[in-house]
């Protein structure tokens, strides 16, 4: 650990960029569970998607993985971000002119919402699917806790569907920087491929965004 | 044209600095960004004031003396040009006109607008260099490089190191100055045989005295006078994760 902090500048961004990529693909797989609900009235595929996600083997070891990845990620991002902010002791009165990605400059702070919106949302449904009382429903392949009918309730709040939205679109602005920056910090810039990167990264984020939001806005006007 | 200045003054690293307004009147388009200071200190010094202090020296866009950050940019308006290159043509009659040093916990103020950029120095004492005696120029073709690499390379060698890059940087990172000398090595075949240990030792350093971290933001890209191109950035990256991975020896 001690060492850890102490890695050079590229180490540190290759281990984000790395921790980045991976936690996306988590991103992927939670967003194809959750639209599950708003095909099925019976919430019958996401109970199960939900019960396969909690009780596999392979899966459980996974989310581990997963925590250690948002671990090191958020702990990197704070370390780079305060190397940042002392690497320039005296402000420029005026502000930097110069062009470049919008949301470059505010990772820290799409990072830092994303991160408390987790806690909340761990709060809310993780905790509650793990350790609170579900009801439970029986359909012809088994008998499931319904935690779809957890979600509807929980996007009924007006409050909290809101947090979800702005949340959500703090994370795609945090996308959309983060994915194309993560190949660079790799060392992968090409003057061919470089531009679908971009392309590849806006797109994910912005389908990942959308596709979140859409659930608790059609679960709540409807 | 007359000009309102609001320039930075410090008399030395050891004393607070503010900033001072100045008048400058009849200006020529024609006039560099620095002779219209020439103006204005020779006023002052005509008043009996202390000069403003600027770094320069070629004043032909080659050495990477002149420094500056104008209106929120390092080396004024204009892109791919030093300050000493930027005609006052790109200012307005009535404009007030904002000059500030390189800021960065590196480049250390020395004097009004000239900062202590020998940081850069030392980057370049830790590994930008092929320390292997190399003789006289080779016979041509003697020593085979893709034409693309020559290019690359001399794309990266056209870095005066003004330090641009780091000033203009959100996070006063150095990246693209280290990574234009490490890559003008890492292309051609003479820089190759030290290219692991070079990579190492120069980002050791650069971390060392205290430059940001790179946040892929490329507004050194943007702003530096010889266009450097962030590719080199990614060319670093790719170099010091290959050294890590598989030299013998860490630096
Ligand atoms: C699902 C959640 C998240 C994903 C998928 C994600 C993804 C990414 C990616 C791919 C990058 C680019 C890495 C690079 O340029 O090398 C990045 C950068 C960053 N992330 Fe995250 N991130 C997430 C959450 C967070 C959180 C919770 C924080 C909390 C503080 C955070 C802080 C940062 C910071 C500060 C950067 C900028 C680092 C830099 O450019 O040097 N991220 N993120
Ligand atoms: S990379 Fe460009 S801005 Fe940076 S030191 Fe070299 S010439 Fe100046
Ligand atoms: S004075 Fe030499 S580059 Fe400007």
């Amino acid at each position: 650990m001690g060492k850890s902090l102490t890695y050079s500048s590229i180490t540190k961004k290759i281990i984000m960029s790395l921790a980045g990529l991976f936690l996306i693909s988590f991103l992927l797989v939670h967003l194809g569970i959750n639209l599950l609900i708003l095909f099925d009235n019976t919430y019958e595929s996401f109970n199960t998607a939900a019960h396969f996600m909690a009780t596999n083997p392979l899966i459980q070891t996974f989310q581990w993985v997963l925590f250690i990845g948002f671990i090191i990620h958020i702990i990197y991002g704070i370390i780079v971000q305060l190397q940042n902010w002392s690497a320039r002791p005296v402000r420029y009165m005026k502000k930097g002119y110069s062009e470049l990605s919008f949301f470059s400059k505010f990772m820290i702070h799409t990072g830092v919402v994303v991160f408390i919106f987790l806690i909340i949302h761990f709060a809310n449904f993780f905790i509650v699917a793990k350790f609170g009382h579900v009801d439970e429903v029986t359909y012809k392949s088994g008998t499931y806790e319904n935690l779809g009918a957890v979600v509807v309730e929980t996007f009924k709040i007006g409050w909290y569907v809101a947090f979800y939205v702005v949340a959500l679109l703090l994370l795609g602005f945090h996308l959309e920087h983060g994915i194309q920056s993560a190949f660079q910090s790799l060392g992968i810039n090409h003057w061919r491929y470089t531009p679908v990167i971009k392309r590849i990264g806006t797109l994910l984020s912005i389908l990942i965004t959308l596709g979140f939001i859409a659930i608790p806005l059609v679960i709540y006007f409807s | 044209m007359d000009l309102t200045l609001k320039i930075w003054r410090q008399a030395s690293s050891k004393v607070k600095g503010q900033f001072v307004n100045y008048q400058v009147q009849n200006i020529s388009a024609e006039a560099s960004f620095l002779e219209m200071l020439d103006i204005l200190n020779e006023s002052l010094v005509a008043k009996g004031e202390e000069p403003v202090a600027f770094d320069h020296d070629c004043r032909e866009g080659i050495c990477g003396a002149c420094s500056l950050y104008i209106n929120g940019r390092p080396h004024g308006p204009d892109r791919g040009i030093t300050t000493c290159q930027m005609h006052m043509r790109n200012f307005k009659h009535g404009e007030t006109i904002i000059i500030e040093p390189w800021r960065a916990k590196p480049f250390p103020v020395i004097k009004d607008l000239m900062v202590d950029r020998s940081s850069f120095d030392e980057i370049i004492q830790a590994g930008g260099f092929v320390s292997v005696r190399t003789g006289g120029i080779p016979d041509a073709n003697s020593i085979p490089i893709p034409r693309r690499n020559a290019e690359l390379a001399m794309d990266a060698a056209a870095c005066i190191g003004c330090g641009a890059c780091v000033a203009a940087c959100k996070n006063a990172s150095a990246m693209l100055f280290v990574s234009a000398k490490v890559s003008q090595f890492a292309l051609l075949p003479q820089g190759r045989i030290e290219a692991q240990e070079r990579v190492q030792r120069m980002v050791a350093k650069m971390d060392e005295l205290g430059f940001g971290n790179c946040t892929n933001t490329y507004a050194c890209e943007a702003e530096c006078p010889k266009e450097i191109s962030v590719s080199n950035i990614a060319r670093m990256n790719r170099e010091f994760l290959s050294a890590k991975l598989i030299s013998h020896k860490e630096f």
